[in-house]
């Protein structure tokens, strides 16, 4: 039975590994067919507009063959996709360097912003979801509610402007942006000097990210709470404390964890809104300027990537369902 | 007495849901609460143990061992000296091995070697212990179930609806299992809307409709229709299979007084006023007509 159970598994993430790699090559399609029909001339943006201006048009040929942009869009999305697949991911127009090193790069001082303000929202959210559920209807439970409602419906980038109004520009506790201090040398900058660049895009991430688990959390807290078997805990006599210690959390944190997982791709949407607000040089930033700037190769490894990253976190909450969960785990055959 | 209540009326919202209610119960006395669905059993048997929403409203008088069932000693009593015993499936943790749940959640050596012996004596496999609540039968289930009441030495067992959805032989064990308690010296309360499981395993019978009681009785009286004294008794007896089967409807009427006062063939002009409770031998009637002199409750 338990081999039987795994073989399904397998074939489970096999099935939807696949589903995926389409789905993140069709996603790839479509970006670069949009930045096609996008306005932004990436010649003009790239050379400048008197540049061009003066630019003879042999000079003007030569450059546009150069960057291929009179080429078919059909030929040069394979041609892309090609080298893409071969780990080749084309040179930056913007930053003249090889894509695969900027991302690398911005992808690393990213990173830690990420998974901090994931971790930070899935762990408060889950704790301050159950606190709220737990006392239903108490000002506790209220108040927990409203700041959540209130936070989910407050745009990130308008939320990062507040916090870096209040804590940068008036109180002075943290820099109004970069990843590191300006006008000190790379090989200086502490990791306490990163850490205190990357306080507040953290803490706007997180905050951003928390309303959803919390909702989330509160609502299963609250049914789990009305359930018979909640009933009959309390028939032998189990304290409030025992009876959410043992039920509780347990029948909470397993959706709990699904969502966080799923929820990865909220938390990069953020980091876009919120890098951008914070100057911050991440992932985030770099697709906005690559979109903006017209440099095709670097907006599309990004997009490539976030498209990973959304769909590596959608599949593994799926998957992870599929372990921890002893119902699904045993009645495999209705995956 | 073991257990006594007393002018027990349960409201939800507006809705009086019990009227009146009242028991004996000594210790080793199985008792069984018959009525139809929806009648408010269940709701009755959630209030001795007090685990009933906050829109439910128990007035009356509830004592155990004859001393008032208050919330601080239904604290130190539930559990141990007073147990329920559930409906179903939905009343165990759907995420908690279930050998973990007759244990009460404690993972010590102790607990679980009772657990093991718990479900040895009722016939199960040790391996039940690690399962999960959904992997049980509803068989299994029940005996889950005293299992976990039989983890401490209970005085006072409340079963509410233990049967419903299983296989009339399972039924009949698991209420055998109820009267094993009872002979063990427990006061068993059990609500059913299974006469015929009641009356095979009860020793005292309440029959309940519209919230009132009708008629209390020993089980034994239903063997016959003559020992039982209230129309609706009498009915439910001629509806059970061995007695014809034989079916009359009823509709509710909403009158002070008797439901059944268009329905009794004896019925009287009086019958429509509030009717008290008569005893007559060790059955109590809540009717005028039924041969009972003395007025009690």
């Amino acid at each position: 039975m338990a081999i039987k159970g795994e073989l399904i598994l397998i074939k489970y993430i096999l099935k939807s590994g696949i589903r995926m790699i389409l789905l993140i090559l069709a996603i790839s399609i479509a970006a670069f067919f949009l930045m096609t029909i996008s306005p932004i001339d990436p010649l003009q943006t790239n050379v400048g507009q008197t540049a061009l201006g003066i630019m003879s048009q042999e000079q003007i040929e030569q450059l546009q063959m150069y960057w291929g942009t009179n080429e078919n869009v059909v030929e040069r999305y394979l041609t892309w996709i090609k080298d893409f697949i071969s780990g080749d991911m084309g040179t930056s127009l913007l930053y003249h360097q090889p894509v695969h090193d900027v991302i690398v790069q911005r992808l690393f001082n990213s990173m830690g912003i990420l998974l901090c303000a994931w971790l930070l929202s899935g762990i408060f959210g889950v704790i301050l979801g159950m606190l709220a559920g737990a006392n239903e209807g108490s000002i506790v439970d209220t108040s927990i509610k409203g700041i959540a409602i209130l936070f989910s419906s407050t745009p990130v980038f308008w939320f990062a402007l507040i916090v870096l109004l209040l804590f940068s520009v008036w109180l002075k506790w943290f820099p109004i942006g970069f990843s590191v201090p300006i006008g000190v040398m790379a090989e200086n900058v502490s990791l306490l000097d990163k850490i205190h660049h990357g306080v507040l895009p953290t803490f706007v991430l997180s905050i951003a990210g928390m309303p959803n688990i919390i909702l989330h959390t509160r609502e299963k807290m609250s049914s789990v709470l009305k359930s018979d078997y909640i009933l009959f805990a309390r028939a032998l006599g189990k304290t409030k404390k025992q009876i959410l210690w043992q039920h509780g959390l347990r029948n909470v944190l397993l959706p709990a964890i699904t969502l966080q997982f799923a929820s990865i791709s909220e938390i990069f949407s953020g980091s876009i809104l919120a890098e951008q607000v914070f100057s911050y040089p991440g992932l985030g930033q770099i697709a906005v300027t690559a979109g903006l700037g017209g440099d095709m190769p670097l907006l599309l490894a990004v997009v490539v990537i976030c498209a990973c990253f959304v769909c590596g976190g959608n599949f593994l909450a799926d998957i992870i369902y599929h372990i921890i969960d002893p119902r699904i785990q045993v009645k495999g055959k209705q995956l | 007495m073991l257990l006594e209540m007393e002018h027990v009326t349960i409201t939800v919202g507006q809705k009086n849901i019990l009227k009146d209610f009242f028991l004996t119960m000594q210790e080793g006395e199985f008792v069984a609460l018959v009525g139809a669905s929806g009648s408010g059993k269940s709701i009755l048997a959630h209030s001795i143990i007090g685990i009933t929403p906050k829109n439910v409203i128990c007035n009356g008088t509830i004592k155990y061992k004859g001393s008032i069932l208050t919330e601080e000693k239904k604290a130190t009593l539930l559990g141990n000296e007073i147990v329920l015993i559930p409906q179903n499936t939905s009343y165990l943790d759907p995420l908690m091995k279930v050998g973990f749940q007759v244990a009460k959640g404690k993972k010590d050596k102790k607990s679980l070697e009772k657990v093991k012996n718990l479900f040895q004596k009722y016939h199960m496999e040790e391996s039940a212990i690690h399962k999960y609540p959904f992997m049980l039968s509803g068989g299994m289930t029940r005996r889950v179930f005293i299992s976990s009441a039989l983890m401490e030495t209970p005085k006072l067992v409340i079963a509410d609806e233990p049967t419903p959805g299983l296989h009339k032989e399972v039924a009949q064990q698991v209420v055998s299992h109820f009267r094993e308690m009872a002979d063990m010296g427990a006061g068993v309360f059990m609500i059913t809307h299974d006469l015929d499981l009641a009356i095979s395993t009860a020793d005292k019978i309440i029959v309940l409709y519209d919230g009132k009681i009708m008629e209390v009785t020993k089980a034994i009286n239903f063997q016959s229709e003559d020992t039982l004294y209230h129309y609706y008794t009498k009915e439910l007896w001629k509806c059970m299979p061995k007695n014809g089967f034989y079916h009359s409807p009823i509709q509710q009427t909403s009158t002070e007084g008797c439901p059944f006062v268009h329905y009794c063939q004896k019925a009287k002009k009086e019958c429509v006023n509030k009717i008290p409770y008569f005893a007559i031998g060790e059955s109590i009637v809540k009717c005028l007509l039924a041969g009972g002199k003395k007025q009690c409750y």
